[in-house]
């Protein structure tokens, strides 16, 4: 077999269409990006952003911009990407169209990682979260999984929504459980655990930014065997792939970047569930021209999303954790009228 | 073993049916084991006291004024609504269950009590001084609203058990988030209070709490029981159940309303035990097998004795610190759901 090389994939083997559809979501994307700097409390007229950037002089507004807009924008775009591509690779090796990282167990997992690390440790640094939101994501993740494989019919859209929604029940339970006996941690940790990109520094995103790179990196180069898995198993063995090996590698992909955008960012649901159904539907079924793609709209929806919790309730902010339920749960209900037929 | 059924025909009424022959002995381990169970949750706590006089209390022969209100005023609610609430629950898990066909469902997975629980949440943190009589009515329109919606957003020219999971799941997420959202923005000494009460809790409950919930338990209990035939037929699928002769739709939905109303209120006054609706009907099912007519009864006891042991054992577990006994459920639930998953493929 040809050795692949991931740049050659991007952009000389398929059609210029896709190419040129990517440049424009990218151009999108950084339109988003930009809107996400320019909107918010304080109101920054688009020049200063624009000097913020490119001609830093040391002015408030200015300052707003570097300090406060720019860290919880790229956070934004960052975590929006990795949990759309997660959530790509998830349902593509899966089969499964519900499969995400919600779904799956992690953003139950993660809290009660973090609420545990915070009741022993009794820390308020974000620092601490990362670690321990990357062990209890990937834990949950792999145990739901696993456990769901196991019930009747593997791990059927049935079986994994059941297996995570009950995990997500007994965490939240020990959650709540800790949260009580100590209310000390609640006070510190409830603005975390209901997922925001607000008030998080470029430290916390330099930290974690090395999973997510290596994360996307190797997702992006797994394009192809995803893709001949997502046609199902038995094609994929027969095309002499080895899948277990395929498996894992997108195993630690998924790890890598759901563990690392919650210890960002807290829980945020949907977005991986849903970018792929809408990647999938304008990209077609090649995860080489799917996974940048969902990489590019999660970011933008992400953003999006993030200046809507904005401006919904000014002066007051919502997390951006909470609005996405509230954008995805249709499209879930959609997903499962049109997906599950029965 | 002899597995004939009984048989009941009263001469008097147009009506018969069969009970599996260890109903009675079930019936009767069980109520033997929650009486023991509650003796001991009576006596347990900071003012100890030993069985023998909790009798001669109960009974009216001791006449200690300490006692007697510590045990009728304090005690004796808190460990009835425990058995209720797990009544209440059990038997809605074993509805859902049926008509689902899938054995891992439970009201709580698919949405009903995160409904109940949005609503009462709403109202201890937004409007605090709100009375507490009128928390199981807010519950209960909460379940009823979600429930009316997932079974709305499931009809697809029919309902379709595998699709009221799903999408009730989904309807768990929303109100989840929604809870969040008040648990961020609230109020930190409300916000604690509503997370006891979130994870699910009988502490404090008076009788006026265990008298509001007995209408609610007693009608729907008696709703599922007349059911218990119909719910006989779904268990064996839609079309066989059509075959029987069921209405299934209209059947269905009265049979997810009579849930609702368990659930709700169980909910309203107990806050999200979560797993009970899932064990019980199991455990009741190894017992007495798969025929509703005995198998209700058995599921509600089996739920009502798990609810009172989980309160007693949260209460002497880390003495004298409290855990709601929706937590003692969760970590005893999980791992049974993990065998119930293993053993049925």
């Amino acid at each position: 077999m040809v050795k692949q090389n991931i740049f050659h994939n991007l952009f000389f083997s398929r059609s210029p269409i896709l190419l040129a559809g990517l440049c424009v979501s990218v151009v999108a994307l950084v339109f988003s990006f930009l809107a996400s700097l320019n909107f918010g409390a304080a109101d920054i007229s688009v020049a200063e952003v624009y000097g913020a950037i490119f001609q830093f002089d040391g002015s408030t507004e200015q300052l707003i911009i570097r300090t406060v807009r720019l860290p919880r924008s790229l956070i934004a775009l960052v975590v929006g990407a990795a949990l759309a591509v997660a959530g790509s690779l998830m349902q593509g090796i899966t089969g499964n169209p519900l499969a995400s990282p919600a779904i799956l167990g992690v953003n139950a997992g993660a809290a009660f990682a973090v609420v545990l690390a915070t009741l022993i440790g009794g820390g308020n640094s974000l620092d601490l979260y990362a670690g321990f939101a990357l062990l209890g994501a990937g834990l949950t993740a792999v145990l739901v999984y696993g456990c769901a494989s196991l019930g009747r019919g593997g791990a059927s859209p049935l079986n994994l929504t059941l297996v995570g929604a009950s995990f997500t029940a007994f965490l939240a339970s020990i959650t709540s459980g800790i949260l009580i006996v100590s209310q000390q941690t609640l006070d510190q940790i409830r603005f975390w655990l209901a997922g925001s990109v607000a008030g998080r520094d470029l430290d916390l995103l330099l930290q974690v930014l090395p999973y997510l790179t290596t994360g996307l990196l190797l997702a992006f180069a797994l394009g192809k065997q995803v893709t001949l898995l997502s046609l199902g198993q038995d094609m994929a063995k027969g095309l002499g792939q080895n899948t277990l090996v395929i498996k894992a590698l997108a195993a630690v992909c998924i790890l890598l970047l759901a563990g690392g955008s919650v210890a960002i960012a807290g829980p945020i649901g949907f977005v991986g569930l849903i970018v792929p159904h809408i990647t999938r539907f304008l990209v077609g079924t090649e995860y080489r021209w799917i996974l940048p793609y969902a990489a590019v709209f999660g970011g933008i929806l992400l953003l999006l999303a993030d200046v809507v919790a904005r401006l919904l309730l000014q002066p007051q902010e919502l997390p951006v954790g909470l609005v996405m339920p509230l954008l995805g749960a249709p499209c879930f209900v959609y997903l499962i009228r049109a997906k599950v037929k029965r | 073993m002899n597995k004939t059924p009984l048989t009941f025909r009263p001469y008097f009424l147009p009506i018969s049916f069969q009970l599996d022959r260890r109903f009675p002995l079930a019936i009767a381990l069980l109520v033997v084991l929650t009486l023991g169970a509650m003796i001991i949750s009576l006596g347990v706590g900071e003012f100890f006291m030993p069985p023998l006089e909790i009798l001669q209390t109960l009974l009216g022969l001791n006449d200690n004024g300490d006692a007697s209100f510590v045990l009728l005023t304090l005690r004796l609610p808190r460990v009835l609504v425990a058995w209720l609430v797990g009544m209440g629950l059990a038997i809605a898990g074993t509805i859902i269950q049926s008509l689902t066909r899938n054995p891992l469902a439970e009201p709580g997975i698919i949405g009903i009590n995160s409904g109940a629980a949005l609503a009462a949440v709403s109202l201890l943190i937004i409007f605090p001084s709100v009375s507490a009589t009128i928390l199981p009515f807010a519950a209960f329109g909460g379940a009823l609203v979600v429930t009316v919606l997932i079974y709305l957003m499931a009809w697809q020219g029919g309902s379709s058990p595998l699709r009221l999971i799903l999408v009730g799941i989904g309807f768990n997420l929303v109100a989840a988030a929604l809870t969040n959202l008040l648990v961020t923005f609230g109020n930190i000494n409300q916000v604690s209070q509503a997370l006891v009460w979130l994870a699910g809790s009988v502490y404090g409950r008076s009788w006026e709490q265990a008298i509001a919930l007995l209408p609610w338990l007693l009608g729907g209990s008696a709703a599922a029981w007349l059911m218990s035939k119909e719910l006989n037929g779904f268990n064996l699928g839609d079309d066989l159940a059509r075959g029987l002769g069921i209405s299934i739709e209209i059947r269905r939905a009265l049979l997810i309303l009579t849930s609702t109303a368990l659930a709700g209120a169980s909910v309203a006054t107990a806050g999200s035990i979560s797993f009970v609706g899932l064990i019980a009907p199991h455990i009741a099912r190894q017992w007495v097998g798969n025929v509703h007519q005995s198998l209700l009864p058995t599921a509600a006891l089996t739920g009502g004795c798990l609810v009172v042991v989980a309160d007693l054992v949260g209460r002497i577990l880390f003495a004298p610190l409290e855990l709601p006994c929706g937590i003692i459920t969760a970590i005893l639930g999980a791992p049974y759901f993990l065998y119930l998953l293993i053993k049925k493929r």
